[in-house]
């Protein structure tokens, strides 16, 4: 049989569903351990149609009753969990052994599994029903942000990235992550199973390339309501901070340490989900 | 009658090669200003109230309150029923009231209900009509019948500005378009516009360099310059900014005025209005600091 042309990958950006490369074209190389790969590295226009793509998704993901949207992201568990091998692979190539790299895919699909769990218990744990000096009802229920720049920390690159997203999208958010240039692998291996989950177009878009290029763009972007921003240099989250105020963005800014996100106490509870939730309060007349 | 068929390869190229054209910066500013000059701000729905009907016009006068610069639009397009309302909102503005008439989108009724249409659209006090023609009487091959109703029209409404809408989507071929726009010309139009904005696809680039290249070619010939009005499916600020390039590549400055060309939407002028904040701020813009009427 004659020898076969090898067939190659190209690493593309994941927006509004579909893989596209750099609206600019230019790519950016990755040393890993493994080999050098070469991934797409978005532009603030990228960001922009990242963006648009989200805020589009935006009105059918929080329509989903939340039970839907509870199956849907365990969907994108069961779709992870069949390409264990294609995450473990990725993971290898960026230098985890081979047992650390199962470990990182194991712990990133339980995590997705948890918070499956939780898109159809968020409002009725942060609902409340207030008691006020007057007479009327007085109820408070959890609505979704709307669109969320998430910059993730760098590491651990597959469960850190599953981490900070997952949660924001259950509770209805859309996402545009501009995620670490360190390790673009893990990044796209993860959009190709969110591709196949289920999960709306626009929902989740990765964009790979680097942070300090198109994390500024997003976070003045006056139809980004959130910014979640991990980041080991405090200089850059208080320039994302300042350029967030023009439309009062949400920001939650983190360091970036590794290890909490192994932990199941630290890294995954309602406190991940809330920050991206608004409170609504409505005040209705009571009979007296 | 125009004396060369389409060569639709050719046309289409040139059209998508023009749309490429990278506009940046302190020119991009310049072309969406103009755009808004050029923008007739239209409300065509059954829906359609007085209350937004004043609401469009004060729109159409300060398109963005934040920027007293802008200038204004140049017309509000309404449907006959509101050329009153319309016309006491924009009273002692430079912003002209367009109204639908001859059995807009239509064009299916007897010819004297279509200049009954018209007349009273005139006397309600609109400055411009735009009518529709009878497509079906153009398609079966009637055309002298879609010429003389043009003509009746056009008397009929002196000295309002006519604008023919062709209805391109139902024409068909290049050809057809460009027969029928010369048809409108010769009957009388002082702007031939692509679509009434009620059938997909409405305005495109080819079609609107047909109809320019036909604008150009009556005016040769020996005609008055006409000019175009696109209408419909024109919603973003980069799509204006390509109609402003196809004007200015095929007839040149002097037809990149209010008076000789005229971008029918709605939608648009918030995307133009978001554009332009981009360009003063840096940053992105988004829908909800803008109205939605």
């Amino acid at each position: 049989m004659a020898q076969r042309l090898s067939v190659r990958k190209t690493l593309k950006l994941f927006i509004g569903g579909s893989f596209v490369r750099s609206e600019s074209g230019r790519t950016f190389a990755c040393e890993l351990a493994g080999q050098t790969v070469h991934a797409a590295r978005a532009t603030r226009k990228d960001a922009r149609d990242a963006v648009r793509a989200a805020r589009a998704a935006w009105a059918g993901w929080r329509e989903r009753s939340a039970y839907n949207r509870g199956q849907i992201v365990y969907r994108l568990a069961e779709i992870m969990e069949t390409r264990r091998d294609q995450f473990e692979q990725a993971l290898g190539i960026a230098g985890a052994s081979a047992t650390a790299a199962q470990r990182e895919v194991s712990a990133s699909i339980d995590r997705i599994v948890w918070y499956a769990g939780w898109c159809d218990k968020i409002e009725q744990v942060l609902s409340t029903k207030n008691p006020v000096a007057s007479p009327h009802f007085n109820v408070s229920s959890p609505e979704p942000t709307g669109v969320v720049a998430v910059v993730p920390p760098p590491a651990p690159a597959l469960l850190a990235l599953v981490s900070t997203c997952v949660p924001i999208v259950c509770s209805g958010n859309t996402v545009v992550v501009a995620a670490s240039h360190e390790d673009p692998l893990a990044t796209i291996t993860f959009a190709e199973a969110v591709a196949t989950a289920d999960i709306p177009a626009g929902v989740i878009n990765l964009l790979t390339g680097y942070a300090a290029e198109i994390a500024p763009t997003l976070a003045a972007h006056m139809d980004v309501n959130a910014l979640d921003v991990w980041s080991s240099d405090g200089e850059f989250i208080e320039k994302l901070a300042e350029l967030a105020t023009d439309n009062l963005k949400r920001v939650r800014r983190h360091a970036a340490p590794r290890e909490i996100f192994w932990s199941g106490a630290k890294a995954q509870g309602l406190d991940w989900i809330e920050p991206f939730v608004e409170i609504k309060t409505v005040w209705h007349p009571a009979g007296v | 009658m125009p004396p060369t068929t389409v060569d639709a390869v050719g046309l289409e190229e040139r059209a998508g090669v023009l749309s490429t054209r990278s506009i940046k910066k302190q020119a991009k500013i310049q072309g969406l200003r103009l755009a808004i000059a050029c923008m007739d701000l239209t409300t065509l729905e059954g829906k359609d109230t007085t209350e937004r009907v004043r609401q469009l016009c004060g729109k159409a006068l300060r398109p963005d309150p934040d920027d007293p610069s802008l200038p204004s639009v140049a017309a509000v397009c309404v449907y006959p029923s509101f050329v009153r309302t319309a016309k006491a909102a924009l009273a002692e503005s430079p912003v002209k009231v367009a109204a639908v008439a001859t059995y807009f989108p239509s064009g299916q009724t007897d010819l004297a209900v279509k200049l009954e249409d018209a007349t009273a659209a005139c006397q309600a006090g609109a400055d411009e009509i735009d009518m529709v023609i009878d497509r079906g009487a153009f398609l079966a091959g009637r055309q002298r019948e879609v010429a003389d109703e043009i003509a009746r029209v056009r008397e009929a409404t002196r000295p309002a500005t006519l604008k023919v809408i062709l209805e391109t989507a139902e024409l068909g071929t290049y050809d057809s378009i460009r027969r029928a726009s010369w048809i409108a010309m010769e009957s009388g139009a002082d702007f031939i516009k692509t679509s009434t904005g009620k059938v997909q696809p409405a305005a495109t680039l080819p079609v609107a360099l047909v109809m320019l290249e036909a604008i150009r070619d009556f005016e040769y010939d020996g005609g008055r310059p006409v000019g175009l009005k696109v209408a419909g499916g024109v919603r973003t600020a980069k799509q204006a900014l390509q109609y402003l390039v196809l004007v200015k590549e095929t007839l040149g400055d002097e037809y990149l005025s209010p008076a000789r060309f005229r971008i029918g939407a709605s939608s648009l002028l918030n995307d133009v209005l978001m554009q332009l904040s981009k360009e003063r701020s840096g940053a992105y813009q988004s829908e909800d600091y803008f109205t939605k009427d």
